[in-house]
């Protein structure tokens, strides 16, 4: 977007005063109205929405957005409520973890896949499968993998290991490290696919200067690959950051947010109020709050990226 | 004089596949050789190898009378610059320069001194605190040109550095690379299929095909006594020409019937008996007008087609039944479907043998 927004207005400190409005309205007219129709549903999706949103958190509405302003009361009570506060510190160390181990995992297996072996498009294809997985089928699967019963623990208990014990679906303190498995799972192989392409656009010679360099191999991984990567891990982290924002299915699915509240996160606290608990004036002030938190990471991360006019490289 | 690098019955298969087979080269110091050939003929294969960067399947190289074959390449005292630059592009130039050293853990004030003196003698020193994106085509290969002279090395290996550049800074980095050579007296090895190049960087060319070296001589007798066809035609833009037909004594008869005496021409070989042979005369060795008539043969040619190029004109005509490109000077008004005398400078030709293509 600041790719076309510089020049644009560079182009228009140029113009005279007189033909500035006309070049606003009248420059590339096919093009603007060809972009009408995007820019009607951003204004009246997202744009409207949101403020739709944020307005009734601030209302006692309950079944029905109806409700009469009430100030911050909404608030007051969210944060006052454990389940919430449980949500949010749930998908704060969910999220740092998975979108850590995501990419070293993922970067990891790029780098090893991309040692030339045999049968690579075999392994690439095995490791992306689970991407094509819904969460709640993910969810499902790993339910019954993880279920203390039915699952690994209940099988090698039978075979005869009685001593082993893998029970974290069901013990609130490492609940949070089973949804952990369940969506590295899911996430590590597209990971892995998007660090790939990025590896192999890292241009073969670059590699020889380095080794004629004498620079190691992990150093030149380090402080050359990388560095010549960031496109790449800037889409990695922006498409996996935006997955643990909204993760609801896998929770749903892997634990619904059980043993007790242990694995409550913020969307299904959400959701739970406005379309079983009745209360969207509560519901819609946790959701105000999910965004408020995304755009508290985005806009200095927005601002160091396109700020600064011809800082970009 | 003292070897340099010596490669001795080097051999490389890529699987069933035998790119170098039982080559051998050996390059005095301070010497530029020239690898030349078309793509695919195995010469960037060669000098990954010399680099360390391919490992050989057999043979040995020696770098400064230390056998190498089996070190890595930073052991091996070369640079190297590649046709990409490969530049490490999130450094700024210094950097670039520096990096190799600073991980090899040089101390700092000697680091510092050996990136002044290459960007001294590569005029680089404005450009130190630049990126690589900031930087023309030209200026990147001087950065990785630098690269390989931080290194201190005794042998520095040029991959087609100049193929990523437009003809005209091409010459221009050409005559540096020229200046370099003669002020830092170091040995160069440096791959190209352009034939320019070759001809006016080179002490001596190795000319290769399909893995084998075909000659390796300087750039003079390459240009002027080919060992065989294929180099004859390889060198020479435009190409030689070539006249099949047949040799007996002193008496070359073309397939059309033609007889050229060719008893001015420095047989490397006497055959006896009538042998199939081809007649190669270059461009320039055939004559027009007065010079035409001093020369062993002389015939009538009808011009088809003339290109002018500013300093010289050539024109395209028939000789022996066989399309004959001769050059001369641009004075000389030629048109087409003109009759003019063109004499062949016969002890200037190549004759080689049309079976086993060896000069004769």
């Amino acid at each position: 977007m600041a790719d076309t927004a510089a020049p644009l207005a560079m182009g228009a400190e140029r113009v005279d005063r007189p033909g500035l409005l006309q070049r606003i309205f009248l420059h590339n007219v096919p093009a603007k109205i060809a972009a009408l129709p995007m820019v009607a549903t951003v204004l009246v999706v997202f744009v409207g929405c949101v403020a739709w949103t944020i307005y009734y958190s601030f209302t006692n509405s309950k079944l029905l957005p109806t409700g009469k302003f009430v100030g911050f009361d909404q608030y007051e009570r969210l944060f006052a409520t454990s389940r919430w506060n449980v949500s949010v510190w749930n998908l704060i160390a969910y999220g740092s973890m998975s979108l850590v181990f995501t990419l070293v995992i993922g970067f990891i297996l790029a780098v090893l896949i991309d040692q030339k072996i045999r049968f690579e498009s075999a392994f690439r294809t095995i490791m992306l499968y689970p991407f094509a997985l819904s969460f709640i089928v993910t969810g499902l699967v790993w339910q019954w993998i993880m279920n203390p019963t039915l699952g690994l623990q209940g099988t090698l208990r039978g075979l005869g290991w009685t001593g082993f014990t893998f029970d974290w679906i069901a013990n609130p303190r490492m609940v949070l490290f089973a949804l952990l498995i369940a969506g590295l799972w899911h996430g590590t192989g597209f990971c892995m696919v998007l660090m790939l392409a990025g590896l192999r656009g890292v241009d073969e010679e670059v590699w020889k200067a380095a080794r004629i360099d004498g620079i190691p191999t992990w150093r030149t991984y380090v402080s050359i690959v990388i560095p010549m990567m960031r496109g790449v891990l800037v889409t990695a982290v922006v498409i996996i950051g935006s997955g643990i924002v909204r993760l609801y299915d896998l929770v749903v699915a892997l634990t619904n947010g059980g043993p007790g509240i242990s694995s409550e996160v913020p969307a299904k606290y959400v959701f739970n109020y406005m379309f079983s608990g009745g209360n969207i004036g509560q519901g819609l002030a946790g959701a105000t709050m999910m965004l408020l938190t995304v755009l508290i990471i985005m806009i200095p991360w927005a601002y160091l990226e396109f700020g600064g006019k011809g800082r970009r490289t | 004089m003292q070897q340099s690098v010596s490669i001795r019955d080097l051999t490389l298969n890529f699987g069933s596949v035998k790119v170098l087979e039982h080559l051998n080269l050996d390059i005095a110091q301070g010497e530029f050789i020239v690898l030349l050939g078309p793509s695919g003929c195995g010469k960037s294969t060669l000098l990954n190898c010399i680099a360390g960067l391919l490992d050989v399947s057999d043979g040995q190289i020696f770098i400064s009378g230390k056998n190498v074959t089996w070190l890595e390449p930073k052991d091996r005292g070369i640079g190297m610059v590649f046709q990409s630059y490969a530049l490490y592009p999130q450094m700024t130039v210094e950097k670039n320069l520096s990096f190799g050293l600073r991980v090899a853990g040089m101390p700092k004030a000697e680091i510092d001194q050996r990136v002044a003196r290459a960007a001294e003698i590569l005029q680089i020193q404005p450009l130190l605190q630049r990126k690589p994106a900031n930087l023309s085509g030209g200026q990147r290969q001087r950065v990785a040109i630098g690269r390989a002279l931080v290194r201190d090395v005794d042998v520095f290996l040029f991959d087609e550095p100049l193929s990523n550049l437009d003809a005209k800074l091409r010459s221009d980095l050409r005559v540096e690379i020229k200046r370099l050579h003669q002020r830092l007296k170091n040995t160069m090895i440096y791959v190209t299929h352009d034939q320019i190049e070759a001809l006016t960087l080179a002490d001596r060319i190795a000319i290769m095909k399909n893995g084998v070296i075909q000659q390796l001589a300087d750039p003079a007798t390459i240009y002027n006594k080919p060992v065989n066809l294929y180099v004859a035609g390889f060198i020479g833009s435009p190409s030689m020409n070539f006249i099949p037909g047949t040799l007996d004594g002193e008496t070359f008869t073309a397939n059309d019937g033609t007889r050229i005496p060719v008893g001015a021409y420095d047989f490397v070989t006497r055959l006896s008996g009538a042998t199939k042979s081809v007649l190669g005369v270059r461009p320039e060795h055939i004559l027009l007008g007065d010079a035409a008539r001093n020369m062993p043969f002389q015939t009538q040619a009808e011009i088809e087609i003339v290109e002018p190029m500013g300093s010289e004109t050539l024109a395209w005509t028939k000789v022996a039944g066989v399309p004959v490109t001769f050059r001369c000077s641009s004075d000389i008004p030629l048109h087409v479907g003109e009759k003019v005398t063109v004499g062949f400078d016969i002890a200037r030709g190549s004759l080689f043998n049309a079976e086993s293509e060896a000069r004769l």
